[in-house]
């Protein structure tokens, strides 16, 4: 093991030193990258050992040859005494079941001391199971340190070949999921010298979950040792789940059938309330629950890791958001504090209204130092009022009947957090209805005067937009137009700065209250795709979640071969969400900062929020 | 030990034939500059406390200290960055950071293209530095990654 070290003064890192540094770095590397063309002056086998048989008795070792690689995969050691015959057969019923290539790869040797009769019936089962090439590893009890030769009858290369030991935790690799990066999942026609080697590993060691069924203490004629033979924890409640879970599947099932054909009949299809429906986010976020529902209780296994996890992300998010819906449910129901929320709910109604009609006597008077055209203000203002003063008294109305409809919509929170965030959602846009309202009309006024104000210029200025050429044209009017349309336009425009300022009021109120519905919205949709079940794994069970591996070089002996200990490298959280996240039916918004300012100048009316599967009008 | 001051030190092992690692090492954490920091921190903190007399700003001054230094320790000071080239198998970065993290990534030999030094123009200057180019899974002959070494 040679060792050379530099220190360098960190100013000159970027001057010649740095470059002579990293040409030597770049040199050494390419010496030993070299090896991967196809003028191969040094082959490089490859064994993968699992440490669990670091402590077996000898015997043969059975594993998988990859010859493209030059590496060979040991999955198990058979144990003395064995009939050979009965070798051959059980290792080709176990490669017709697990459509992998199991074989026999060489001998394994662990004995207190060189034994030169042992080692002599090793080298004798080399020519009963025949493999090119023949791996024979050698281990004397308390060394660390093992020997291991390579017998090749037909050696293609003259030089001598390197060994590279590799030790891999079985059960980890076979229980993990190997998430290539980037782009890789997206070729369909991979050629299999392109396939990622760590695939192929990792995808052997899953696939051989036959081979690990028998094991050294089963009385039959083959005993094996491999990652089984340690001993492996199991939990009964989880064996009684899955026996109880099919029965709980279908039941769940057959109510989720009969609810949803209930949702779908004729009687709720009618206009209004069809409408009503699809205004309502709680009813979207109670359809979207009732998809996943089914999703779960399907009764067909999920065919892949990425549909497992989703059914299990599914599941856990469910369970959590019930969870948290509960525990706001018990809070709101104790101390009777549903019954408190609904005595301030018609106050703050009045409240709202009583600041709406204060702003509306301020935007009548003389608002921040403008004076406005009297007559159109007392208009707008008095109309304004008469609208309020009837919302007013249609909430007293309702009034006696707050309490009871709070309390049993309440008692919905049960059903998760997410369906009372959208109750909430739906609360508020019932409320602030009026607010609505006057945006629409103060919106459509304003909307009105500007086209007719642009429409008017173009008189003024003689031209005309030609409808069937979709331009504008110049166009000769007669005097009695032109002095009809100037008469207008000054009219509109001197008028134009009381409209404005009421539609900039009415505007602001509303964007208000958007802003506070699409913040309830994030929550909803945050809650509704975290992959909690994915996280949770990431933070208890990291290796099965892998973004790749890396090795540590283990102690060093010259003349043995390396070895490497290859562990699990988990992947880290935002991989994890990002590759995880559950499909939501979010509503994002539709236009982009540029076109939204466009259409609050012209006054056209917006709806910020766009949700999937809405038509685009 | 006063010259190991703004230094950094390369090492270069040889495992065996087909094995090697290059690993820098940048200088540690010093105690004076964490102290000048915090005494900063914390003067300012006092004086503010003199002027609104509210012992909320103490605290809070504690509490950002220790986060501040919590997340620096562990997010932002590198103390050691290796190349760990292992034939045929691959090329592994390993990044560890003051408080003990380490951050690894392994790139398999079939996905390298090559290893080459790169040109770039930082501020007034030009600097060198390593990077392995990745080859693209579909087109073998086009570069997919560019992927810098000992940041």
């Amino acid at each position: 093991m040679k060792g050379t070290e530099w220190e360098l003064p960190r100013q000159d890192v970027c001057g010649k030193e740095w470059k002579l540094l990293a040409l030597y770095s770049s040199q050494a590397l390419h010496a030993v990258e070299v090896e991967s063309s196809s003028s191969i002056p040094m082959v490089v086998l490859k064994v993968f050992f699992p440490s669990c048989c670091s402590s077996a008795e000898s015997g043969l070792l059975v594993g998988h040859w990859i010859p493209e690689q030059n590496s060979a995969v040991i999955l198990a050691v058979v144990h003395f005494p064995f009939i050979p015959v009965q070798v051959k057969q059980y290792l080709s019923e176990v490669r017709q079941v697990t459509q992998v290539n199991v074989s026999v790869l060489g001998t394994w040797s662990n004995c207190k001391k060189k034994e030169e009769s042992l080692s002599e019936f090793l080298e004798d089962l080399g020519t009963i199971f025949s493999h090119e090439p023949w791996i024979q590893l050698c281990k004397e009890t308390d060394s660390k340190f093992w020997s291991c030769s390579i017998i090749q009858k037909h050696p293609s290369t003259p030089k001598e070949d390197e060994i590279i030991l590799v030790y891999y935790d079985q059960r980890k690799v076979m229980l993990s999921h190997l998430h290539p990066p980037g782009n890789l999942t997206n070729s369909t026609d991979h050629k299999a010298e392109d396939a990622s080697k760590l695939a192929i590993l990792f995808d052997t060691v899953a696939k051989s979950k036959v081979l690990f069924m028998k094991d050294r203490y089963d009385d039959g004629p083959i005993k094996l040792t491999h990652w089984q033979s340690e001993g492996v924890e199991a939990s009964i409640i989880v064996e009684l789940m899955k026996q109880a879970s099919i029965p709980v599947c279908m039941l769940l099932t057959f109510l989720l059938s009969f609810v949803s054909s209930v949702c779908k009949s004729r009687v709720l299809k009618f206009w209004p309330l069809c409408f009503i429906w699809s205004k309502l986010s709680t009813c979207e976020q109670l359809g979207h629950r009732l998809e996943h529902l089914q999703v779960i209780s399907s009764n067909r296994k999920a065919q892949n890791q990425p549909q497992l996890m989703r059914k299990a992300n599914i599941f856990v998010s469910l369970l959590a958001d019930v969870a948290l819906g509960i525990l706001l449910m018990s809070w709101l129901y104790r101390k009777n504090r549903i019954g408190h929320l609904a005595d301030t709910l018609i106050p703050v109604a009045d409240h709202v209204a009583k600041e709406l009609q204060d702003l509306l006597q301020w935007l009548m008077g003389v608002p921040a130092g403008l004076k406005m055209n009297r007559a159109l203000d007392q208009v707008l203002g008095r109309f304004f009022l008469y609208h309020i003063h009837l919302w007013i008294s249609y909430i007293h109305l309702m009034s006696p009947f707050i309490e009871m409809i709070l309390w049993y919509v309440g008692l919905s929170a049960c059903l998760g957090l997410t369906v009372a965030l959208s109750i909430l959602s739906d609360i508020i846009a019932l409320l602030t209805f009026h607010i609505y309202c006057f945006y629409v009309y103060g919106a459509r006024l304003y909307c009105l005067k500007i086209y007719g104000l642009s429409s008017l210029w173009r008189l003024f200025r003689g031209k005309k937009w030609n409808v069937l050429r979709q331009r504008v044209d110049s166009c000769s009017y007669d005097l009695d137009q032109l002095f009809i349309g100037t008469l207008l336009f000054t009219i509109l425009l001197f008028l134009l700065p009381t409209t404005a300022l009421y539609y900039l009021v009415f505007t602001l109120l509303r964007l208000l209250v958007v802003v506070v519905q699409g913040l309830i919205h994030l929550l909803v949709d945050l809650i509704d795709s975290l992959p909690l079940y994915s996280i949770l794994l990431r933070l208890c069970r990291s290796y099965r979640l892998a973004a790749g591996v890396k090795f540590r070089v283990l102690e060093q002996k010259t003349g043995k071969p390396l070895r490497l200990l290859m562990q699990i490298n988990p992947l880290s959280y935002g991989s994890v969400v990002q590759t995880y996240r559950l499909p939501t039916y979010s509503c994002y918004p539709k236009d982009s900062w540029g076109s939204l300012c466009k259409k609050l100048f012209l006054g056209e009316l917006i709806y910020p929020w766009k949700h999937k599967g809405e038509k685009q009008d | 030990m006063e010259e190991r001051e703004d230094c950094i030190a390369l090492q270069c092992r040889q495992y065996s034939a087909s094995c090697r690692e290059f690993s820098v090492r940048c200088q540690p954490v010093q105690l004076r500059s964490l102290s000048a920091a915090t005494c900063s921190v914390w003067l300012a903190a006092y004086w503010l406390f003199v002027l609104t007399q509210n012992s909320m700003v103490l605290s809070a001054a504690i509490f950002i200290t220790l986060i501040g230094l919590i997340v620096y320790l562990h997010f932002v000071k590198i103390d050691q960055e290796s190349l760990l080239v292992i034939a045929s198998l691959g090329i592994q970065m390993t990044s560890s950071y003051a408080s003990g993290k380490e951050n690894t990534t392994f790139i398999e030999m079939s996905r390298v293209k090559d290893v080459v030094i790169n040109e770039a123009i930082y501020m007034q200057k030009v600097i060198y530095y390593l990077c392995i180019l990745l080859r693209d899974p579909l087109d073998p002959q086009s570069v997919s990654e560019v992927v810098p070494l000992f940041q």
